[in-house]
């Protein structure tokens, strides 16, 4: 700011400089009720299981908090000026998710059966890495637009990603979907970074091209039809997505990248048409595959008829997952304020309950009014994305905080609505909450480039002591 | 446990995380800020205390005036308080007039950006002099800027209402 002190009327400070406080204190105070939150649920879990307060919730709470002021004290030094909510809510999401799959290692039901025992200390594990790659990304990443330069580089790089899982040897088929590679005793989802690496391919590839898609086009019906020719990228990713589907039989990450690819480029072009295109195109594309691939066909089934699906199960002949129709049966029995923490039997979803069922616990746990409050801290953190995009004063910035936040929504989409029986069900994780390392880490990495954003798009203009003019003009006044 | 702890607990949890959720949103609330020209408009006084410093010794009261050496309190009554864009791109932005420079030009730090083919990056700038006499400044544009209809050449005095044309932009000084 300049200096008012000078008694000269001839000051030289913008409008614009002023009014972007940093509001890092803001953030401190949220961060320590997003840190006091899971405590507070943790022993409130310990309390209606054990009739005791947990015996680590003072080391919990204070790894909790370590991790989050660690955070804290880099941003305040690394990115003064950003958001001050994405830190605190993701905070909240990955403390309130570490307390669930705690509460679903207590289940003596699923340590009968070895799907939980220990998941919850590994994912605090997790969650410490992710943070460390939040803290690593602020620090290396002084300025979001270097990523601009690994434009096709990002391209490669995601397509690898990507093409892991069906590398022979690497690649892995767990329950159906091969989207898992494994490296020693590490499995590792690599689309859950391949979804970070594609938003900056699209974002560099998108504002270059972005006049070509959004001029050339003719009119027809209210819609601009885009040339032949350029359609060729639309193709291109939705061939790829497409691929994705029929041999890694992932409906979610398919739609993923698909919704992000369209997402960025109705966005880059402001024509509703790419939305019409898209929306055509992936029907297209999931009907013509679900005709014969015959994974997605079960999957479409369990989500039509979920009770014969458990029926058919449960008697043993065919039927291929009883867990849509009991996670609904979840939902239900939470109602409206649920059953309170560590009181519901969702452990019954024997398989995968803390990972991509782990929402049916919160549904059934804290009830609608949970669920609602979960959905939207979720909204939020995408809210606080689409304003850094829309905040920011480069191109490039901004397609890449919208790519990253719709990403992250549509993730939130997928699974709450399979999950809840809206759309078929598929194996993505709910970012933060869900146990699992691949995206408890993306996800954080995501956030740590979300705030680089909003930290250079908030930051206040320099005050323009760049004029020169106004400068000698000051020292000349008497 | 008993029952009832329980249950108040439940109930509590819940109470807790909807209060976060709106603290979140209020915290939002309170950090609407907009693009610059929102900004402007929304700008409010008491949260800006370099602003209220500005404010201070441009429309100041007669006594601070006498400390500047006892101008200005002639044309204090025609003073404009207002840059106002009357065609363009811009038409009704307005600024308020605090004793600040004000930039115009394609530049993205401009107090105004013209988003105007034929203005240049730092086109003119508008600032008091002494006597708290707005001036406009062409700062070595391209295409010159108008007062009325005469490109200036020198630093010129701004009558009240008079157009100023920067490419396609006009803007005027108001009471």
């Amino acid at each position: 700011m300049s200096s008012t002190t000078n008694s000269s009327t001839h000051h030289t400070s913008t409008i614009g400089a002023i009014g972007a406080p940093s509001r890092r204190n803001t953030e401190l105070a949220l961060l320590v009720f997003a840190v006091v939150i899971p405590v507070f649920a943790y022993a409130n879990v310990g309390l209606a299981i054990n009739n005791q307060v947990p015996s680590g919730l003072l080391s919990y709470g204070l790894g909790l908090g370590l991790l989050a002021g660690v955070a804290h004290v880099v941003v305040r030094k690394f990115a003064p000026y950003a958001d001050p909510l994405l830190l605190p809510l993701a905070t909240l999401l990955n403390g309130l998710g570490l307390v669930i799959i705690w509460r679903l290692d207590q289940s003596k039901l699923l340590q009968s059966i070895k799907q939980a025992g220990s998941a919850a200390p590994r994912q605090l594990m997790y969650t410490a890495l992710g943070i460390a790659l939040f803290i690593a990304v602020l620090i290396f990443l002084k300025d979001h637009r270097v990523l601009q330069r690994y434009t096709y580089i990002s391209m490669v790089g995601a397509l690898v990603l990507l093409l892991l899982p069906l590398v022979p040897g690497l690649g892995a088929n767990i329950y159906g979907a091969k989207i898992w590679i494994h490296i020693g005793s590490f499995s590792i989802q690599p689309g859950e970074f391949a979804k970070i690496v594609l938003a900056i391919f699209f974002a560099g590839y998108l504002m270059v091209k972005r006049d070509a898609l959004a001029l050339a086009s003719r009119r027809f019906m209210g819609l601009y039809l885009p040339r032949g020719r350029d359609l060729g990228p639309i193709l291109v990713v939705w061939f790829i997505s497409i691929l994705i589907l029929v041999f890694e039989t992932d409906l979610g990450t398919s739609l993923l990248f698909f919704g992000m690819f369209v997402i960025m480029l109705y966005v880059a072009t402001e024509r509703t048409s790419w939305i019409v295109f898209g929306l055509l195109m992936s029907g297209i594309g999931a009907v013509g595959v679900a005709s014969f691939e015959p994974h997605v066909q079960q999957r479409v089934q369990a989500w039509l008829d979920p009770m014969k699906e458990y029926t058919l199960s449960q008697q043993g002949v065919g039927g291929h997952s009883e867990q849509a129709m009991q996670a609904l049966w979840a939902f239900g029995s939470g109602g409206t304020l649920g059953s309170g923490l560590g009181q519901g039997h969702s452990d019954l979803i024997r398989f995968a309950a803390n990972s991509d069922f782990i929402l049916a616990t919160f549904g059934e746990e804290l009830g609608l009014a949970g669920i609602m409050a979960l959905l939207l801290i979720y909204g939020l953190i995408v809210e606080r994305g689409v304003r850094t995009a829309l905040a920011a004063r480069d191109p490039f910035g901004k397609l890449l905080a919208i790519g990253l936040s719709g990403a992250f929504a549509l993730q939130v989409f997928v699974v709450a609505g399979g999950v809840m029986g809206l759309i078929p069900l598929t194996g993505m994780t709910m970012p933060f909450v869900a146990y699992g390392g691949s995206s408890v880490i993306a996800n954080w990495a995501l956030v740590g480039i979300l705030i680089r954003i909003s930290d250079t798009a908030r930051r206040p203009a320099p005050a323009p002591a760049s004029n020169p003019d106004a400068e000698m003009t000051q020292v000349v006044r008497p | 446990m008993s029952e009832l702890t329980l249950t108040v607990m439940r109930l509590g949890f819940l109470a807790v995380l909807w209060l976060f959720v709106i603290v979140a949103v209020q915290v939002i609330r309170s950090d609407l800020f907009g693009t610059r020209v929102t900004q402007r408009g929304a700008r409010r006084e008491a949260a800006r205390p370099q602003q209220a410093a500005a404010r201070q010794q441009s429309a100041a009261p007669p006594p601070q005036r006498g400390q500047q050496g006892g101008q200005g309190g002639r044309r204090g009554r025609n003073a404009p308080t207002k840059l106002v864009v009357s065609e363009g791109t811009l038409t009704g932005t307005t600024v308020a007039l605090q004793g600040q420079t004000i930039s115009l030009g394609r530049a993205h730090d401009s107090t105004i950006v013209l988003d105007d083919d034929y203005a240049s990056s730092r086109h003119a700038r508008i600032y008091p002099d002494r006597d708290g006499q707005w001036i406009v400044e062409d700062l070595g544009s391209t295409n010159g800027t108008y007062l009325d209809r005469n490109r200036l050449t020198t630093p010129t005095p701004i009558p009240l209402g008079a157009p100023i044309r920067i490419g396609k932009t006009v803007i005027e000084l108001r009471k």
